[in-house]
Formats: C-alpha cells, structure tokens, sequence
C-alpha cells in the first residue's frame, strides 16, 4: 500500500536510521507549512478551550447591564454582549462545546462507515448489495432539511430524557454523525475489495484466520490511512453542521454557547456590537481552516501516490 | 442503453418510495402535535379541535395516511398548509421565483468563475497564480456561509452602506431604478453564495485538470507539435470536465431548496426560508412537500449525470 520500499542492504546499513511507515508520513507531513500552521493553530485552540478558563477566569454566564455591549478592551479582550456577559469566556467555553461535538461525531460517522464498508467489502454478496442500497439511500436523503426536522422534532423528548445539554448533545452527535458515514463507508468498501484479493489474506486465510481476525487485523490497518484522513476532514464538516444548525436557532439552549450560538445571538446586534458575532465566527473559520489543511496535509502524508498527480 | 435507462428508473422508484416512508414516518412518530399551538387558546373547546384534526385526516392510522398523501401527491395534490389554510403548491410556487434568482445566478456565475481559474491554475501549477487562488479556495470553503454573511453584512451594510442588509421581496422590477435596486439587495447573499460554490468546484476542476495533464494522449498531441491552445482546449478539457459536468448536475437540486442559511441571514423569503419557517411551526404538510420535492429532485439529477456521464465518456458500461 505504502511506498516504503526497505533500504536496499549497503555496507552502512547500520548508520542508516530505521524507516517506519509513520516516520516517513511525519516526515513528509513536516515538509508541509500549511498542515503545520493548521496542527500549531488547531493545537492552540484546542488547549485554549481545554485550559483557558481555568486562566481567565471571568465569568461567561454572569449577567452585568451597565457593561452590555463594551468594544473589545484589555478587561475584556472579545467585549461584552447584549447582557453583558464576557465574550471571550464565552467563546472559550463554546468551544469546548463546538469541538466535543465535532470529534464525537466524527467518532460515530466512522464507526459506522468502517464497520458497513468492512462487512460490505470483505463479505460481498449479497450483504454488499443489501448494505450498498442502503448507503446510497442514505445518500440521496434531503440531509439539511431532515437534520432540522429531527432535531426540531425530537430535541424535547431528549431533553426530558437526560436534561437540556446532555440530551441535545446525544441528539445533535447521533444525527450529524448517522449522516455523515457514507463516504466513509465507500472509501472503506472499495480498499477492502482491493485488499481482500492479496496474497497475504490468503495465506491469513490458509492458517485458518477466522473472519474477525481477517478483517481487523489483516486488512483494516491497510485501509487506517483514507479513514485517518476522512476522520479528520469531517471534524470540520461536523463543527458546520452544529453551528448552521445552532445558527438556525436549532441547536443548544441559549446557556450553553456553543460557537454557532453565539452568533445567533449576536445576529441582531451587527449594528452596535459587531464584536459580538465577529470573534465567535472567527472561531469557527479558523478551526475549519485548520482541520481542513491537517486533513489536506494527512493525505498528502500518508498516500504518496495521490501528490504525484 | 435503452435498458439501461429503463433498469435505473425502476430501481429509483423503490429508493423514492423509501425516502417518502423514512420522512413521513419521522413526522408521525414526532412527539410534537401540530394541533399544539389550539390547546393554549381558551376560544378553541376540545371539541372543535378534535373536528379540525378530523377534517386535517390526522384521526387516521399513519400507514392510510401516507397512502392518501402518497396518492394524492402523485397526482400533483400536496395538501394545505396547516397555518396559512393555502395549498402547499401555492406557497412553493410563490417563493420559487426568489430562490431560483438569487440560488440560480449565484450558481452559473460560481461557476464561470470556477472553471476558468481551475484551468489556469492547474496549467500553471506551482506559480504564484496558482498558490493565491488554491489559497483562495481553501478559505472560501472553510469559510461558512453564515460566517461570511454576516461579514458582509458588518462591513458592507453597516459600516460602508453599499447594500441593503434585508431582502426586500414585494419590490418589483419595472423600470431601471428598480432593476437596480434589485440588483444592489441581491449582490450580498449572490456573493456569498458564490463564494462557497466556486471554491469547491475550483479544486475540482483543478484536480480534475492535472489528473488528465499527464496522461499519454497529451504527450502524443505534444509530439505531432500541436498548439498549446488546441492541445489544451480540445483534448486536456474536453476530458478534464466530464466529472466536473456530473458534479454541477449533481448539485443542481440543491438550487431549488435555495441555500438554507444564506436566505436566513439575509431575510431572503425563498424556499429555504418557507421550510424553516414551516419546521418551526410544525406545518407538516409543507415540510413534507418540499423535503420529498428535493429527493425526487437528487434521485432524477443523480440520474441525469450518470446518463451525462455515460454519454460524454464512452469507456463507461452502461451495464452494471
């Protein structure tokens, strides 16, 4: 799969430093200067929201009228909004939000795209046809429109279930996620049919591998690095979803402020508080940009062959 | 390529048919009721709501239910709109002509735009042109729609005031002062929208490009000394844009249910804005209507482009 041909044997074999086929992906991922700035721009924001407010410690909830809609100034770096609240702690905070949805839906999109695309490969059959139906169903569904529907629908259920935030958070990740895995699920088929045909599977096979063993420990690592990158790029996709859905007015309550809240709220004050949408939405931008050079720069990292073109 | 054909539209009727029961079924076991907004107004007895429920067929079993709506869809009857009391027709056909103009412009000028700068880059691959407009298209698709919207509404309406920031739907081109005017409120969600389209379809085009640049029929058109310019537009092209031809078709329906998010920011009462609104409300009908209008819509363009496909590239089996 990989293009790490082992060093031919010479005399100073033992002088050269031994080549992994991660080594030689970092490798080539350090020579990229756009997937560097996104993993050092993605790394701050992340640690940013993880341990910012332990540092700044203003409150993002607490409500003070006689500071509502302050510019931007060194007590409070993002200004206040409409109540008066701290916007760079509430952006802070968002985040943690914002991004703990983008990864656990990512999480869910792929597990589900790698475990049909790895039954629907390895089996054939037809399971495959059964399963492939299936995906392109999933695939020509109205996705926005059935998103809102859902979460439109169903948030108050989920609410009285497990409490305003865990519930919509459950609800937003199943349903971003359960929308997201086709791709996956083709890209994973497709390497597993390439796969499944190659001499070493057969010789698994030969010694009485049984299909789990087959298919987890013989043929998946040769599909990890499409997944790896799929994984990172629908981060971002899912980041989009969650704040066009909180955007429209469909996402978290109005205490949690998740990025694409935050710009909901501050849609009706453009006039006079600008600041108040501008940090939030640079917020997401950045963090999009960021995931999307890593993912460019995974790819171009982990799959040789696709820079040649 | 007949049988072909016909194989493709009898497997899409099974896959309409599914998606129709996986969006009809989603309203029905919705614990939400529509009657819900009658039970807080004290002028409405429980008596009178349970005869506008009749005579909304809501006392139904579901599986009849999607049976009539199914029946009567097919014969071009969506029903009424629970708020409005007007056909769902109607409505769809009175926002239709806003979203095809701002989603319809947006989307041909995206694409004038897009397949131009995709050739020229991936032609000149690693120069400075190049590296700006790749850059270029990176940030415009990381950039949301909403973000951008509301960028442009910040520095455009509200700090220059060039532009209108609110769509105003009841104005009427009927002389050039308002042809202006519809111009001028139409450039920001136009822009915007153009913004996204164009960076996708750009690196695409471009990808699409270099992909066929290497390729040996080009060396051979080379070698028996063609012009830059032939070699380029009659063989490079020619086979660069057959995907690029599948992409927009594929893309096409998502003109008609109008960007969701641009007409919001920009109050632009299109079809998008018409289902929100409607989601929002709880007016099934119309939720129904234009959720299944869009399916239909994938389903035929997904049609269209594998048949453009096979038509434009004659190495593709019509055969499955």
């Amino acid at each position: 799969m990989s293009a790490s041909i082992p060093a031919p044997p010479q005399a100073n074999v033992q002088e050269r430093p031994l080549r992994t086929l991660w080594g030689d992906a970092w490798r080539r991922f350090r020579r990229d200067r756009l997937a560097l700035f996104g993993t050092a721009t993605l790394l701050l924001i992340i640690l940013g929201c993880v341990v910012g407010p332990l540092i700044y410690t203003a409150s993002p909830s607490q409500i003070d009228f006689s500071r509502s809609q302050l510019p931007p100034s060194w007590a409070h770096p993002f200004g206040t909004n409409d109540l008066g609240q701290d916007v760079l702690a509430r952006v802070l905070r968002g985040g943690r939000v914002s991004l703990s949805v983008g990864i656990t839906s990512m999480l869910v999109a792929i597990t589900m795209g790698t475990l049909i695309g790895a039954i629907s490969g390895f089996y054939g059959g037809w399971i495959d046809v059964a399963l492939m139906r299936f995906t392109d169903l999933f695939l020509s569904l109205p996705q926005l429109p059935l998103l809102l529907l859902v979460i439109f629908l169903f948030r108050e259920s989920l609410r009285r279930l497990a409490g305003p935030e865990t519930g919509i958070f459950i609800l937003v990740v199943l349903v971003i996620g359960s929308l997201n895995w086709m791709s996956v699920a083709r890209l994973v088929r497709a390497s597993f049919l390439s796969v499944r045909e190659m001499d070493f599977v057969l010789a698994a096979r030969a010694i009485g591998a049984p299909a789990r063993r087959l298919i987890w420990v013989h043929i998946f690592p040769n599909v990890l690095s499409p997944v790896i990158v799929a994984a990172t790029l629908s981060v971002g996709t899912a980041i989009i979803t969650e704040s066009t859905l909180s955007f429209l007015g469909l996402g978290f309550p109005p205490d949690v402020p998740t990025w694409g809240r935050l710009l909901f709220d501050a849609r009706n004050y453009l006039e006079q508080a600008p600041h108040m949408a501008f940090f939030p939405g640079l917020m997401i931008f950045l963090t999009v940009l960021s995931i999307n050079f890593v993912g460019d720069g995974l790819r171009d990292a982990l799959d040789p062959q696709m820079r040649q073109r | 390529m007949t049988r072909y054909l016909i194989n493709r539209l009898l497997i899409s009727i099974p896959t309409l048919l599914a998606i129709s029961i996986v969006v009809f079924a989603i309203l029905a076991l919705a614990p939400g009721d529509p009657m819900a907004e009658f039970a807080t107004n004290p002028a409405i007895t429980a008596e009178v709501r349970e005869n506008i429920r009749r005579s909304l067929g809501l006392d139904q079993p579901i599986y009849i239910r999607y049976v009539k709506w199914l029946w009567a869809f097919m014969q071009g009857d969506m029903g009424f709109s629970f708020t409005s009391r007007s056909p769902v027709l109607n409505l769809i056909l009175q926002r239709l002509p806003t979203t095809l103009w701002i989603v319809g412009t947006a989307y041909i000028i995206g694409a004038l735009l897009a397949v131009p700068l995709g050739v020229i880059s991936a032609l000149k691959r690693y120069t400075l042109f190049d590296q700006v407009v790749t850059t270029l298209a990176f940030v415009g698709f990381s950039l949301p729609t909403f973000f951008t919207g509301i960028l442009f509404i910040i520095i455009f309406s509200v700090q220059l005031r060039w532009f209108p920031f609110i769509y105003n739907s009841t104005l009427r081109v009927t002389d050039w002062a308002s042809f202006v005017a519809q111009v001028r409120q139409s450039i920001m969600p136009v822009t915007v929208l153009v913004l996204f389209q164009a960076a996708v379809l750009m690196r695409f085009v471009r990808a699409s490009m270099l992909e066929q640049m290497n390729r040996d029929y080009v060396r051979t058109a080379r070698a028996k000394g063609l012009q830059e310019w032939v070699v380029v537009n009659r063989h490079i092209l020619r086979n660069a844009l057959i995907p690029v031809v599948t992409l927009v078709a594929l893309d096409i329906p998502s003109v008609f249910t109008g960007a969701l998010v641009t007409e919001q920011i920009f109050r632009v009462p299109g079809i998008g804005a018409l289902l929100v609104d409607s989601i929002f409300r709880g007016d099934t009908p119309v939720v129904m209507a234009i959720t299944f209008i869009y399916a239909i819509l994938i389903v035929i363009f997904n049609l269209v482009a594998d048949i453009l496909y096979s038509i434009l590239d004659p190495r593709v089996q019509y055969t499955r």
